[in-house]
């Protein structure tokens, strides 16, 4: 990726609490600069006027087709792409590294929206499992329900879902936030590393499992919490952060973010030193 | 991998047959090393229905050894001649393929258990349904193809359930297909999509206590474990809670009787489910896919969730 670099001083993400773990030894910190967030693209992108609307009826393509087409009028400069008849494809929208205002007027089948970059996109069915798995940037909207694995890894941006999301939601995932406006199923937030996630409803068993870092907040009941996972003090920036971001998410404006609970990393699973792992052969 | 579909259309009946194969096929991608459809038809309910093999399929790609057809027919004439000792009356009978059969029987008695062990201890002769409305046909190839073999298209019925398999842990072969019948029960047939760990130990216990696996495919467990409960008087929804902690591994599997369709989702909720629900059909799949094959109008579906169990009656 163009432009990131290692920063001596605080970034603003580390002022504002997001990263809580110390690295040493070789590691090297390499955050976003929002300073530099215009130099940052791709190469392959296109310039794209938000203004220029067209719609895509994919019913009689493949996802390889239906993905090459979006390219293809983004590369025509149509900065808003409405796709019609998506009826649960798999794999539609994925790749895209690219400002764009994408809406889907149906549903997605799995690993919609996988591994994009930028664009900001709303849906306006559900989505099967895996959806936006690797997002880096941008903002996707699920107007109903949504698949397990929902956002698997991601590493930044929005991701919201109005309705209810299965299992395993926010697994892996490394930063971003995930915002949840109905109950969500087991093993959520599973092995997270960084990120947060938001569940207005109630959550499955094994809640924040393995969990490295990062921030769970759950407005319902939670079936348990998973190894490693332990409650933590809501905080008042914490519960501004919340109405802020609901607010944005157009999800729960009203909700009451006071009596959350809030779940991180109890930290006692942690098994990090400071030797890279040829080192550690040697010393051993 | 592995794909199951289920329909149920409450109050009225529909071509379930031609419905499935549909939704099957959509899934095909998830394996298509054989293809097996549980259809509940529309009867008047006096007779058996009786699908049975004399033997396997041994096209491409399966793992069955070559048999002459004059063997097909030495095994047939031995089941006739079983049905006529108990008393059994064919009222009609279809020979679909060599080894392959469809028999209409008129059967008094109550228990199937007895039958079942007479009819099965003719070597290469297995029951794949015994039932008054359900009919398991189970075949090598994609949905399509199965469907087209066997003529499933206009099969008028309420409710059904199918599996697109990927054979991972026993053969390619008739016998490992799902779905498999709730033997000894009239009108159980199960599909599922996972791998259960706890299958040898399992299936020790339950032969010991008198049940019979006709395969090495650890989905067989789970019609054999609802069996064994609903043999000790718990309900179908019963026996499938307790399947949940019963039996280990990851599944999403369904089951049907003659007048209801449920499904249950293991707790680590690892195998995907999607699911329609209406006020006259319920349908779900593997995929979402598999669902618009029907119903490609924009519909709300979601995931069931982990360790749920759900039954709908039509």
């Amino acid at each position: 990726m163009a432009n990131i670099k290692s920063v001596s001083k605080k970034t603003k993400a580390q002022a504002m609490g997001m990263h809580t773990e110390v690295l040493t030894g070789r590691t090297q910190q390499k955050f976003f600069n929002p300073d530099e967030a215009e130099n940052f693209y791709y190469f392959g992108t296109h310039d794209v006027d938000f203004n220029k609307r067209t719609d895509l009826d994919v019913k009689d393509m493949t996802a390889a087709e239906a993905n090459k087409e979006i390219d293809n009028l983004m590369g025509q400069g149509y900065g808003t792409i409405v796709i019609k008849n998506p009826q649960g494809k798999h794999s539609l929208g994925v790749g895209i590294l690219n400002k764009l205002n994408l809406i889907f007027e149906g549903s997605l089948g799995y690993f919609g929206m996988g591994s994009c970059d930028g664009p900001i996109v709303r849906i306006n069915g559900r989505v099967g499992w895996s959806c936006a798995e690797n997002l880096m940037a941008g903002k996707v909207v699920i107007e109903k329900n949504a698949g397990s694995c929902f956002g698997a890894a991601i590493r930044g941006g929005d991701l919201i879902c109005k309705g209810s999301v299965g299992a395993r939601t926010g697994i892996d995932m490394k930063g971003g936030t995930i915002i949840i406006g109905g109950d969500a199923g087991a093993f959520t937030g599973f092995m997270m590393q960084r990120g947060r996630i938001i569940i207005l409803g109630d959550v499955g068993i094994n809640l924040g499992d393995s969990m490295y870092d990062g921030t769970i907040f759950v407005g319902g009941e939670i079936g348990s919490y998973g190894s490693d996972a332990v409650d933590a003090e809501l905080t008042k920036s914490d519960q501004d952060w919340l109405k802020r971001k609901l607010k944005v998410a157009e999800i729960g404006e009203n909700f009451d973010v006071s009596k959350m609970k809030k779940i991180v990393a109890g930290k006692k699973l942690w098994n990090y030193d400071n030797l890279e792992p040829t080192e550690k052969k040697g010393a051993i | 991998m592995c794909g199951i579909a289920g329909l149920i259309h409450r109050g009225k009946s529909s071509k379930v047959g031609h419905e499935l194969q549909g939704m099957l096929q959509a899934l095909k991608h998830r394996g298509e090393d054989s293809t097996g459809y549980a259809l509940y038809g529309d009867t008047d309910g006096k007779n058996f229905i009786m699908r049975f093999k004399v033997g396997e399929n041994v096209g491409e790609g399966s793992t069955s050894v070559a048999e002459d057809v004059s063997v097909y027919d030495e095994r047939k004439k031995i089941v006739d001649g079983y049905l006529n000792e108990m008393e059994a009356k064919i009222i009609k009978e279809e020979r679909i393929l060599p080894y392959s059969l469809r028999y209409e029987i008129e059967y008094n008695k109550k228990d199937l258990l007895e039958f079942s062990q007479k009819i099965e201890s003719i070597p290469g002769v297995e029951i794949l349904s015994m039932g008054k409305s359900l009919e398991v046909i189970k075949d090598l190839g994609n949905a399509k193809m199965v469907c087209d073999r066997y003529n499933l298209d206009k099969l008028v019925g309420t409710h059904a359930i199918g599996h697109a398999r990927m054979a991972t842990e026993s053969g390619v072969d008739i016998k490992s297909a799902h779905p498999f019948w709730g033997y000894p029960f009239s009108d159980v047939s199960v599909v599922h999509n996972g791998q259960l760990t706890n299958y040898w130990n399992n299936r020790r216990a339950l032969e010991n206590k008198g049940m019979r696996f006709m395969s090495e495919c650890d989905s067989e467990l789970i019609a054999v474990y609802l069996a064994e409960k609903m043999r000790d008087g718990a309900s179908l929804e019963e026996g499938m809670k307790e399947s949940l902690t019963g039996l280990d591994g990851v599944f999403t599997y369904f089951v049907a009787t003659k007048d209801s369709l449920g499904m249950a989702k293991d707790t680590m909720a690892a195998k995907p489910l999607v699911l329609y629900e209406s006020d006259d059909l319920v349908a779900m799949g593997s995929e979402e896919i598999a669902i618009r094959s029907i119903l490609p109008q924009e519909i709300d579906t979601y995931d069931p969730f982990d360790g749920e169990v759900k039954v709908w009656q039509i």
